[in-house]
């Protein structure tokens, strides 16, 4: 028994840490989604978290959790400063802006040799265990479900649905955008801080346009509306490669057609929380008020 | 040289703006940004490559057919996939998405059938002349882009303001309900207006592909990148923006690496991007980005 | 309370509006008519911040509503509907109106996160209120359900209770009858009497000229972004601009 667990564990305990370092990346861009911003930077910002942590580690030797903890602060101030002044504007604007934005990250690290420039950072220290992972993508659970529970779910969802709307009830669309945009980072931040440290190395071609494209997809496959949604797209869709193989290079182009499929023919993905809605709505009114039961 | 660079930049800026022109007729008279015009822009290429070298076509001939080809397929997109979202009003996200993914599969299906090796054009493709000035030189393709280009360009521009066909495209754009009101066939002009940007897009990636004799099924990506830059710069879905700021990130990019560091030449898009959104968001010809219905 | 004067508004080369002045009075329910066209709606979204003037002075109160964002108009005590229903449609009758509570639930990010006592108890209120609200409007019965799921005149009221939520003081109605049958229409009538004696202004757009005359206690009549004329029902009716601007339109004055 010993034996084999060890055996499962040293050939497919990337894979788990995978899924659960998936699962988050999809949570963080599912929270712009369901503002109704599309952030295609998630990528790059898991690609500032991921360098943060393992230059924290490599270069200057500091303990893991500071390095994590710088891993989501570079990301978020980063957001902060493309946000500002784009969220004020339409939340397409966001998209086409945060469209190139992985590039030029991409090309700033490749030029910086501190950190590697084109041979990527390497050496970077084993440091992340299943507990951490697990525990990361908790708590991540648990900070968004806070939220939803929450006036700032209420308002992004408002957001989402009809942005003029929700102006005129009092809610600053632009700083509740600038929340989502800036805790998404943060949570990918956090990724690719974890990630980092049990892949060795990491270089500027891993946050690449086409992992953003991938986050995306597990995002919208799974349904951004919903906490589990993400977390089923990201486990699916990270699980369903390794039994497609076979597929190779067009394996990528899968991911395009799930877009598109989802987009045409599941547009809240495979998981649609509004049911869930409903369920809630009448425990609140339970709790709440006298005779509501009967709503 | 300077004045080498500056041929240089009118040259390329052509092609953006030629590219971006495609783009932005799209967003203004569909409403909607379609992120698989990179990959319509890489397939315009290749297939002026494969009538070039499997069927021994002329330059040119290979250039016209690839636009229609270009522009079939931008038809195709938009029937499959941005037809049914138009007809259940889909929130604005949904067909950027969807042409994202549109863009990745293409892109990737001709990675996994033709590889990822950069191709060439056949030696012998473009007339070995130039025009030589003292130090300058000016080659027959820079010529033959600009004039392309600009033969392009001036023929919409004509389009758009002199006849019927591009009242009822402006007057969809003003407002695709009122135009049906007023008897316009809305629906076959969104077919011909992806057509024409398809073929826009298709023409640019030719140009793109014998400038840099490069073509490689990710090259329509970063072109996308510089698209969405010079239709934020011009003002988006106007066309004086698209050729204004078309060649003003040809110069911008042209100099910088000429000047700064070729480092950066990618980035130098993103970084006039950022700044105009900072600075005017609604471009040099400051068309707003919401449309009524 | 609201006072507007020389507002102007052009957009591309048509004047909109011009030099439009008009006085909300406080606890007043005040009519706002004139043809399809005539600038109703563009006064409407000036006043939220939805559009800018292009001159002119918009007041409520002591507050400069042009200095401000929408949003910011909205915390001031403006509170609005809309011709063509803007409810979430994927959230519920609850979530809907609790939406319009935004800006009065106060608890800080801590509290959110550790689910403290002043969270909860805030949400709670919120959902109590929110009910009361929806019971207002005879819609109690639905509230856990989707708003997607209610007929056009449920969701009319549910836009109604939203925005009441806002607790303001000045209540905009863009064409609040629109596609009401007479029942419905009385029966509105008497609950916007009921908010305005609850002590807010009503400041109402509509074409439906029994009602207006019915209800409101001061009209301002508009034509081409002009102000044509102001006054009491019987005085706007009996106003020859008013009936020369109704007869060359396709609209009677007594609808």
């Amino acid at each position: 028994m010993f034996e084999s667990w060890d055996g499962f564990w040293s050939t497919y305990s990337a894979l788990i840490f995978g899924v659960g370092i998936n699962a988050m990346l999809a949570l963080s861009i599912a929270l712009t989604l369901s503002c109704g911003l599309l952030s295609l930077a998630n990528a790059a910002f898991m690609g500032i978290g991921a360098y943060a942590a393992a230059t924290a580690t490599v270069q200057f030797q500091l303990p893991f959790e500071l390095a994590l903890l710088l891993g989501i602060i570079f990301p978020v101030i980063v957001a902060l400063i493309i946000g500002v002044p784009t969220l004020r504007l339409s939340g397409v604007y966001l998209a086409m802006a945060t469209l190139g934005f992985g590039e030029v990250v991409r090309v700033i690290i490749l030029n910086i040799d501190f950190i590697g420039g084109p041979m990527g950072l390497n050496g970077i220290p084993n440091l992340t265990n299943f507990w951490h992972i697990l525990l990361s993508l908790l708590l991540v659970i648990f900070i968004l479900w806070r939220m939803r529970q929450s006036k700032v779910g209420r308002a992004f969802e408002a957001i989402r649905e009809d942005e003029i709307a929700a102006r005129l009830m009092g809610v600053n669309v632009t700083r509740y955008k600038l929340i989502a945009f800036t805790v998404g980072a943060g949570i990918a931040g956090l990724a690719g801080g974890l990630n980092a440290h049990y892949t060795y190395t990491i270089g500027p071609n891993n946050y690449a346009f086409e992992n953003a494209v991938e986050i995306l997809t597990m995002a919208v496959f799974g349904g951004a509306n919903s906490l589990l949604g993400p977390i089923l797209g990201g486990t699916i869709l990270t699980l369903l490669p390794e039994v497609l193989r076979g597929l190779k290079d067009y394996r990528l182009a899968v991911n395009g057609l799930v877009l598109i499929f989802v987009v045409l023919y599941l547009p809240n993905g495979i998981w649609n929380a509004n049911r869930f809605k409903v369920w809630q709505a009448k425990r609140a009114l339970k709790r709440n008020v006298h005779g509501g039961g009967d709503a | 040289m300077f004045s080498q660079q500056l041929i240089n930049a009118v040259s390329l800026g052509s092609v953006y703006a030629l590219f971006a022109l495609g783009f932005t007729l799209i967003f203004g008279v569909l409403g909607v940004i379609n992120l698989a015009h990179g990959a319509v822009f890489m397939l315009g290429s290749y297939i002026a490559l494969l009538l070039v070298e499997q069927f021994s076509l002329p330059i040119l001939p290979a250039l016209l057919l690839a636009m229609v080809v270009s522009g079939l397929f931008a038809v195709l997109i938009d029937l499959l996939v941005l037809r049914p979202l138009r007809a259940r009003n889909a929130p604005h996200l949904a067909p950027m998405i969807a042409t994202i993914g549109v863009a990745i599969l293409v892109t990737n299906i001709m990675q996994g059938l033709l590889g990822a090796e950069v191709k060439r054009f056949p030696v012998g493709t473009l007339p070995d002349e130039s025009l030589g000035f003292g130090d300058l030189h000016i080659t027959a393709l820079q010529i033959g882009i600009v004039v392309i280009s600009l033969l392009l360009m001036a023929g919409l521009w004509v389009m758009m303001k002199r006849t019927q066909l591009g009242r009822s495209l402006r007057a969809i754009a003003e407002s695709p309900k009122a135009a049906a009101l007023l008897g316009i066939p809305v629906e076959s002009l969104f077919y011909f207006t992806s057509f024409l940007a398809g073929a826009l897009g298709g023409a640019a990636g030719v140009l793109v592909g014998l400038s840099f004799n490069a073509i490689s099924p990710f090259m329509g990506q970063p072109m996308l990148h510089k698209g969405i830059a010079v239709i934020i710069l011009g003002g988006m879905g106007d066309i004086r923006g698209a050729l204004i700021g078309g060649i003003f990130l040809g110069f911008a990019e042209v100099f910088s690496v000429a000047y700064i560091s070729s480092d950066f030449r990618d980035a130098v898009a993103f970084g006039f991007l950022f700044l105009i959104l900072l600075i005017k968001p609604s471009g040099l010809f400051g068309k707003i980005l919401e449309r009524k219905a | 309370m609201l006072k507007i004067s020389g507002l102007y508004k052009n957009f591309g080369g048509l004047e909109i509006l011009r030099n439009v002045g008009l006085t909300v009075k406080e606890g007043s329910i005040t009519g706002l008519i004139g043809p399809n066209g005539a600038g109703k709606t563009t006064v409407f979204n000036c006043i939220t911040g939805l559009v800018t003037p292009t001159k002119g002075e918009i007041t409520l109160g002591s507050n400069d509503l042009l200095a401000v964002e929408p949003h910011q108009v909205t915390q001031l005590g403006v509170a609005r509907t809309f011709q063509n229903i803007r409810v979430f449609k994927d959230m519920t009758l609850l979530e809907n109106v609790m939406v319009g509570m935004h800006d009065r639930l106060e608890y800080s990010p801590a509290s959110l996160l550790m689910s403290l006592p002043g969270f909860r108890r805030e949400e709670n209120q919120a959902v109590q209120e929110a009910y009361e609200l929806l019971k207002w409007f005879r819609l109690e019965k639905k509230s856990t359900q989707l708003a997607s799921s209610l007929s056009y005149g449920e969701q009319r009221r549910l836009e109604f209770a939203r925005a009441l939520a806002t607790n303001p003081k000045l209540l905009l109605l863009d064409e609040p009858v629109a596609g009401m049958n007479g029942v419905e229409k009385t029966e509105l009538m008497t609950e916007l009497n009921n908010i305005r004696d609850r002590g807010v202004t009503i400041f109402l757009i509509e074409h439906d000229m029994r009602f207006v005359m019915g209800l409101c206690d001061q009209i301002t009549v508009l034509n081409f972004g002009e102000v044509i004329a102001q006054g009491t029902p019987i005085e706007i009716k009996q106003n020859p601009l008013v009936i020369e601007a109704y007869l060359g339109s396709d609209e009677g004055v007594d609808a």
